[in-house]
């Protein structure tokens, strides 16, 4: 390969122009109908796979949602029209998984940005054993969530929980051991910490990224004009993150909304369906029911709930930034 | 005075150390605490107060983890659909990408943007729609069929990073190389692939850690057990054995170690692959 590659030099070596195709009709038409060509003949692999896994599910579901489904092939599906959306407006166990959602979203996107800030400023200059810190604080990152659920599920056990040891023989805070996956909230809290657990390194290294972007001469002109550590973060770091700021909360929005996992293998929505998320109250719709008429209209309210999120997150920053 | 700023800095860098240490120490445990319980016979895994040095420390897990259960199949599984579908998703995503960042043609913005569609798209919410269509296809239920589902998962992301890097590659050298009279495909290979091995490494790691840790999908489409993949045998395996933490983490750190082997060698494409991702959007 490489070898190709110094065939390149030849022709800058000659000093000849780049020549192009002295007619300027057909020929030129030609050759740019060739090239069109040759791009389409380069999109058509990957497009063919994301049209199939990825777009024509999407009108699927559009279409089964207006059904009353068949989960047999060749089994009969009737139309309902919109039954299916006004059964999931009424729902209240999807409701309260929607509620449970955005707890965990509230908790979880302003944990980890905060934290992952602080982490990124403190990685900032220069450090004994950085790329150590690197390495560390991004390894819950690259663990499958598969993994970390079920850990996080052994941390919060009642009777033996590493957790509960920490809190009533190690700091004395409480005096009994805390049941956290036997009731709604404290098991919603033990995902939320999983999931700041799990994401403070992804949010720092983004972050750490943009640091390096901000002018040094800034924070020198602040720190002259007397302006104390974090008044110079206020006023000159956070503002030069802006971008990076904006992505990290529109895709931890995103992500905060589609908790899945985490509810499946630390609770599995239990007790009584108390700590159940959108996801997996419509996944077992489809998959434990067999409804997927209505999981499917349950997935096209969660994915308008999502694009709407982030598309009104977006507006919203550039609409400040203006 | 520049003594006083040298021991100010000095304390301010002991300060960052030492709370750097404490998050990291955070972060680390629960890591440790799980690779010390797969070393705990069953009777030990709720002992209280809580031991992070097991004893008496026993293999017992691992062997019957990796022993019984056909555990290797499974880890075997996992590579291979890991494998062709890292090679795959980087292979296409980098010849969209070479399209997109080289080529003029009718449609390539609508084209990009519909590509970008799928980054936004929740996974998991088209898992119910997915099924269908690959019921119909025949592609449930069969490992080549979990490749094709992550291919079409992870080809969108891997474009736009790639595009991004193709689009960086000076234009001068591949308008010398058409003068010379190589056609599209031979810059491709002997241009683009050669200078883009940093992107082309990001794009692979990402595509693998993203196979190999994938578990909504794989749990939806198979089920025959003898083709589960690891993330699948450990929730099952936790499913069966509920206290048997043991015996679940040693089979999860074994799952680990590919992951860790695959980080550890690439951290370096980790890092500088999201930073492009965060930069440029």
């Amino acid at each position: 390969m490489s070898t190709q590659v110094t065939a390149v030099p030849r022709r800058e070596a000659a000093g000849e122009q780049p020549t192009h195709p002295p007619t300027p009709g057909t020929g030129r038409r030609r050759a740019a109908a060739r090239r069109a060509l040759t791009a389409y003949a380069l999109l058509v692999p990957a497009f063919v796979v994301f049209v199939v896994v990825m777009l024509v599910p999407i009108a699927k579901a559009a279409q089964v949602s207006l059904y009353q489904w068949s989960p047999f092939p060749g089994g009969e599906s009737t139309w309902v029209g919109a039954a299916n959306y006004t059964r999931a407006l009424h729902d209240d166990q999807f409701r309260l998984g929607v509620v449970n959602a955005l707890v965990y979203m509230v908790i979880t996107v302003p944990g980890q940005i905060l934290l992952g800030l602080v982490v990124a400023l403190l990685l900032e200059s220069r450090l004994p054993a950085r790329p150590l810190f690197r390495v560390l604080f991004y390894l819950p990152v690259v663990t499958s969530w598969v993994v970390v659920s079920l850990l996080f599920r052994y941390l919060f056990v009642t009777d033996g929980g590493l957790v509960n040891w920490v809190l009533v023989d190690g700091l004395h805070v409480v005096d009994h051991p805390v049941a956290w996956l036997d009731s709604r909230w404290s098991a919603i809290g033990a995902m939320s910490a999983l999931g700041i657990w799990k994401g403070v390194g992804w949010a720092a290294i983004i972050l750490l990224a943009g640091l390096t972007g901000v002018p040094a001469e800034h924070h020198e002109a602040a720190a002259v004009d007397g302006a104390g550590y974090l008044r110079r973060v206020w006023h000159v770091t956070l503002p030069a993150l802006r971008g990076q700021l904006v992505f990290v909360t529109v895709l931890l929005v995103i992500g905060g909304f589609q908790v899945f996992i985490q509810s499946l293998l630390m609770t599995n929505g239990g007790p009584a369906g108390q700590t159940e998320m959108p996801l997996t109250y419509l996944y077992k719709q489809a998959f434990k029911y067999l409804d997927f008429g209505y999981g499917s209209a349950l997935a096209m309210v969660m994915t308008v709930l999502v694009l709407v999120l982030s598309v009104g997150q977006t507006i919203l920053a550039n609409r400040r930034a203006a | 005075m520049s003594v006083q700023t040298r021991r100010y800095r000095r304390t301010r860098t002991v300060a960052r150390l030492v709370v750097l240490s404490a998050g990291a120490a955070l972060l680390i445990v629960p890591f440790l605490y799980m690779v010390s319980t797969s070393f705990k016979p069953n009777s030990l895994v709720f002992e209280w107060p809580p031991k992070f040095i097991p004893h008496p420390a026993t293999l017992a897990n691992y062997v019957q983890a990796w022993g019984a259960n056909d555990f290797a199949r499974y880890f075997g599984n996992s590579v291979l659909v890991a494998c062709a579908s890292t090679l795959a998703t980087t292979l296409l995503a980098a010849l969209a990408a070479y399209a997109f960042a080289r080529f003029r043609f009718p449609g390539r913005s609508l084209l990009f943007w519909v590509l970008m569609l799928g980054l936004m798209v929740p996974s998991v919410v088209i898992l119910i729609p997915q099924y269908l269509v690959a019921t119909w296809l025949h592609l449930n239920n069969s490992l080549s069929g979990l490749v094709v589902f992550y291919i079409g998962a992870g080809v969108a992301l891997n474009t736009f990073l790639l595009r991004g890097f193709f689009a960086s590659v000076a234009t001068e050298l591949d308008e010398a190389m058409e003068v010379d009279g190589a056609g599209p495909m031979r810059r491709f290979v002997a241009l683009y692939l050669p200078l883009s091995r940093p992107a082309l490494a990001t794009s692979a790691v990402f595509s693998f850690l993203a196979a190999w840790d994938e578990y909504s999908w794989a749990v939806t489409s198979i089920n025959d057990p003898a083709k589960y993949t690891l993330p699948i045998a450990i929730a099952q395996f936790q499913g069966q054995h509920a206290t048997s933490w043991g015996l679940v983490f040693a089979a999860s750190v074994i799952a680990m170690i590919p992951v860790l082997v695959v980080y550890a060698l690439a951290q370096r494409h980790i890092v500088t692959g999201l930073q492009a991702g965060a930069l440029k959007s």
